[in-house]
């Protein structure tokens, strides 16, 4: 093995490495909003942009919940918001704010995500 | 000639921020007044605010955000409750400028591939010149800096939230070999010196390119008919209605129509809400709701629902029920939750494209590591091409697609054919049915029982009329399907009913109560028997009644027997061809029924069905349904979803069977919006279509990238010599994805009659 080939593997191990940290592990927490109390429905603001940001959310459980998704991208991926456990299945216009509510009604992790499922988010559900 | 109508301007109001100090505001309300469409603007640094006055025809908020972004200050408008049929027009709209954008940066791409190709094919010794080189460089750039740019503009902003999409792909892959094929233009001599041919890759780029825009020109076609049949049942609604107030006619919008409005439906109309005819006669085609192709005759009393069809004669209609309670809305809510549904199969193609992306780059660099160790001369530019094509074959779209856009076409399909399906689960459970149980009125029979024949006892005083009258005056008190029939033939033989008294109604038996003094029961057998009555001389004409298939009815007076009322339901015209259907679709139909035994047999028998359950209480079907389910059996339970809700719960699939627009929607996994028992052939059907159409989708798109990847990274060199260019992996991931919606679009064809 030349000083090249053998540079050349070490250097893709060191990438492979960092590929898979940065994606699975760097990643995790993602940033994590809790709604405020006060009357009316817990709302928490949502930035869809390659992503949700944040990407998990911490409601009470048998309060209503309201999330504004604000698409500010026109990558279509992210054109539609599916809240699978609530049926929800929204379209979010390019550059606006549209709101989603919905009340969990049991403790636990519900899952948000695009169409396609490429792009996730979490609502935690606390009593 | 052209006229131009002068709109009036329009005006809006767009939060700005980021705004710091006058000079701020002013680039802001410049940028703004220099914008095509804009008649004035006024930027508020106070409130940060800009307020618009715009020309509606040439730009829009949404534009006059954008302007506002350009500058380099944020905007948003302001949040808004809008329904979900707005957002329907509003993607439409976006759908089809993203269309338009598409073709043109399609269009830009091709021509610059063929450009690039053609001065690839100059006789080699100017193809491997300088001036070549710039030149591809020259017709790549535009497609790199525009038509491609927003792949790396996606991929960046996925890479910030440390995640990866097809994007993420397509700008390493493309954005690897551009930037080498940059470096060997630039320092061409540096490469010769090193007696390494100065080999660019522009044609990679561009075909690359070009071929993803096309694949997501087709698919964003494909996609968007997906959701067209909910576009078509919201279309149905009209946008003004007739309204007579204060005697007068007048055409109002929709939205302006009130409950208890008067609403007056020509012939060839679109009735505009639901309500009641008050008077006039006509046909009313309620297909586009609930699949039914034969117009309903409607006149005075009768309901009518918004959205349907009057065809020959003039309405005059009470409005009962508007906007979000009306039957139209309940049925675009339900197909919407249906299709934002998730399908239990999905959880594997999540959990697989949650990884997917960094499993390839990683692959990709495993690819050129492998390649530059072990692969031939010039070992690093084989490398280069190998891992660029692993990253441009593999598609996590067709992955993402392959259920929700079945589940979508399908539950949208199933709307137009009157079978709302309440989603991806549903679908999953009625494709596993192998036994369908009917209650039997109202789903095999009409479930509107009329009275068939009257045997008096012999000893009663009484006379058939009197007969009648008596048990009609208790029977008025019940709601009994039974109950009707026989208030409804005292009604037909224009009788008098005396006041009832001390009613009382024994589930599944029958009722009693005081009717001028005398003691009136009415019921079956076990009624009888428990009121210690001898039903004895009567037993022959039950047994002829049960024979036909006839429900009788001992009606007891002062605690003797006095007359027999025999009760035919007829049966659906549709119930025996569900029931061979069904049986041709290896299903066991079950029929289950109050009824005694001989008359549930007889209906059995005239549908074709083998095994009844008989003399069943309302409370214990239930159980039935429980212990055919613990046999191993996966149930479907079809009812009225009123009375028997609790069995439609307990069923694996529950259906809920409506006559004609009239339907407890909710109550179960699929409704039917038709009273025909042939729903249920065409909801299980649908199930099953959609599920193949899914799991054929699921396995392209794993077989294609199980294949596909190994084959792009060069598996099969060693052996065969077999590579892929870029643009062939290009071409390939183009076509997996547009096949995967084209094949779920196959589902548009479901026909109610189609073999599964």
């Amino acid at each position: 093995m030349t000083t090249s080939q053998l540079v050349i593997t070490l250097l893709g191990i060191v990438a492979i490495a960092w590929v898979n940290y940065y994606f699975f592990v760097a990643g995790r927490p993602a940033a994590v909003a809790t709604a405020g109390g006060g009357p009316g429905p817990q709302r928490i603001r949502i930035e869809v942009k390659g992503g949700y940001s944040p990407a998990v959310v911490r409601v009470r459980v048998g309060h209503p919940v309201r999330l504004e998704f604000f698409r500010n991208e026109t990558n279509s991926c992210t054109e539609e918001v599916v809240l699978p456990d609530f049926g929800i299945r929204s379209y979010l216009p390019a550059h606006r704010t549209t709101a989603v509510e919905f009340t969990p009604t049991r403790p636990g992790s519900y899952e948000f995500a695009c169409g396609m499922g490429m792009v996730r988010g979490r609502i935690v559900a606390e009593s | 000639m052209t006229t131009t109508t002068p709109v009036a301007p329009e005006r809006c109001t767009i939060p700005v921020s980021g705004m710091s100090c006058a000079a701020c505001s002013g680039k802001v309300q410049r940028s703004l007044e220099t914008s095509p469409g804009v008649s004035g603007a006024n930027v508020n640094l106070m409130t940060g605010s800009a307020t618009v006055s715009y020309d509606p025809a040439a730009t829009s908020p949404e534009r006059l955000v954008e302007v506002i972004r350009s500058t380099g200050y944020g905007a948003e408008l302001p949040s808004s409750d809008r329904s979900e049929e707005d957002l329907l027009g509003t993607r439409d709209a976006e759908r089809a400028a993203e269309t338009r954008e598409l073709k043109g940066k399609f269009a830009v791409s091709a021509v610059a591939a063929a450009i690039v190709m053609l001065i690839g094919m100059w006789p080699s010794a100017h193809a491997m010149s300088d001036g070549s080189r710039w030149l591809q460089l020259a017709a790549t750039l535009p497609v790199v800096l525009w038509a491609g740019r927003h792949f790396y503009s996606r991929a960046w902003a996925a890479f910030r939230h440390h995640s990866a999409d097809m994007n993420t792909l397509i700008a390493v892959g493309t954005g690897t070999a551009f930037a080498y094929s940059l470096v060997v233009t630039l320092a061409a001599g540096w490469f010769a010196v090193r007696g390494v041919a100065p080999h660019v890759y522009y044609e990679a780029v561009v075909t690359i390119i070009a071929l993803i825009l096309l694949g997501n020109l087709l698919e964003a076609g494909a996609r968007s008919r997906t959701s067209e049949a909910v576009r078509k049942l919201v279309g149905l609604r009209p946008a003004t209605a007739r309204v007579v107030r204060g005697g007068e006619e007048r055409e109002v919008p929709l939205a302006d129509v009130r409950v208890g409005d008067e609403l007056l439906v020509r012939p060839g109309e679109t009735i505009p809400a639901d309500g009641t005819v008050l008077d006039g006669t006509s046909n009313v085609d309620e297909s586009m709701l609930t699949g039914e192709p034969v117009p309903v005759a409607k006149s005075a009393g009768a309901s009518v629902v918004g959205a349907t069809l009057n065809r020959n004669g003039a309405l005059r209609i009470r409005v009962d029920r508007i906007g979000r309670d009306t039957v139209l809305s309940r049925i675009i809510r339900l197909v919407q939750q249906a299709q934002g549904s998730k399908a239990p199969i999905q959880r594997l193609a999540d959990r697989i494209s949650a990884v997917f992306v960094p499993l390839v780059l990683s692959i990709a660099i495993a690819t050129f590591v492998i390649w530059y160790d072990l692969g031939p001369d010039p070992a690093y530019l084989h490398a280069l091409v190998a891992a660029v094509t692993v990253l441009i074959i593999a598609c996590p779209c067709a992955m993402g697609l392959a259920v929700p856009t079945a589940v979508m076409v399908s539950t949208g399909r199933g709307a137009e054919l009157g079978v709302l399906i309440k989603g991806g689960e549903a679908l999953e459970r009625s494709e596993a049915v192998d036994t369908v149980v009917f209650d039997k009125t109202g789903t095999l029979t009409q479930g509107r029982p009329g009275v068939a024949s009257i045997t008096l006892a012999g000893g009663t005083e009484l006379d058939e009329s009197r007969l009648v009258a008596l048990a009609a005056a208790v029977e008025r008190l019940s709601e009994h399907p039974l109950a009707e029939a026989i208030v409804a033939e005292a009604d037909r033989r224009g009788l008098a009913l005396p006041p009832a008294q001390a009613f009382k109604s024994q589930t599944g038996k029958g009722v009693l109560a005081i009717v001028d003094g005398r003691r009136v029961a009415a019921g079956n057998l076990s009624l009888m028997h428990d009121l210690r009555v001898n039903p004895e001389p009567l037993a022959g004409a039950a047994g002829a009644a049960a024979a036909d298939g006839h429900t009788p009815v001992y009606v007891a007076v002062d605690g003797r027997l006095a007359g027999l009322i025999a009760i035919a339901d007829p049966v659906k015209p549709g119930s025996r061809e569900a029931v061979e259907a069904l049986e041709r679709m290896g299903i066991e139909p079950v029929m289950l029924t109050g009824d005694d035994r001989r008359t549930a047999d007889s209906v059995a028998r005239t549908v074709g069905i083998r095994r009844v359950l008989a003399q069943v209480l309302p409370d214990r079907k239930l159980e039935e349904v429980w212990a055919i389910q613990r046999g191993g059996h996966v149930v479907a339970m079809v009812g009225d979803g009123l009375n028997d809700a609790p069995a439609l719960a307990q069923a694996d699939v529950g259906i809920a069977m409506g006559s004609g627009t009239d339907v407890a929607m909710e109550a179960g996994a699929v409704t039917l919006m038709r009273g025909d028992p042939r729903g249920v052939v065409t909801a299980l059907g649908l199930a099953r279509r959609t599920m193949r159409v899914i799991r054929q989708n699921l396995f392209w798109a794993f077989i294609y990238n199980v294949i596909g990847i190994p084959v792009a990274a060069g598996v099969l060199y060693p052996a065969f010599g077999l590579r892929l260019t870029p643009a062939m992996a290009a071409a390939a991931m183009a076509v997996s994805s547009v096949s995967v919606v084209a094949n779920s679009l196959r589902l548009r064809k479901f026909d109610r009659g189609a073999r599964t």
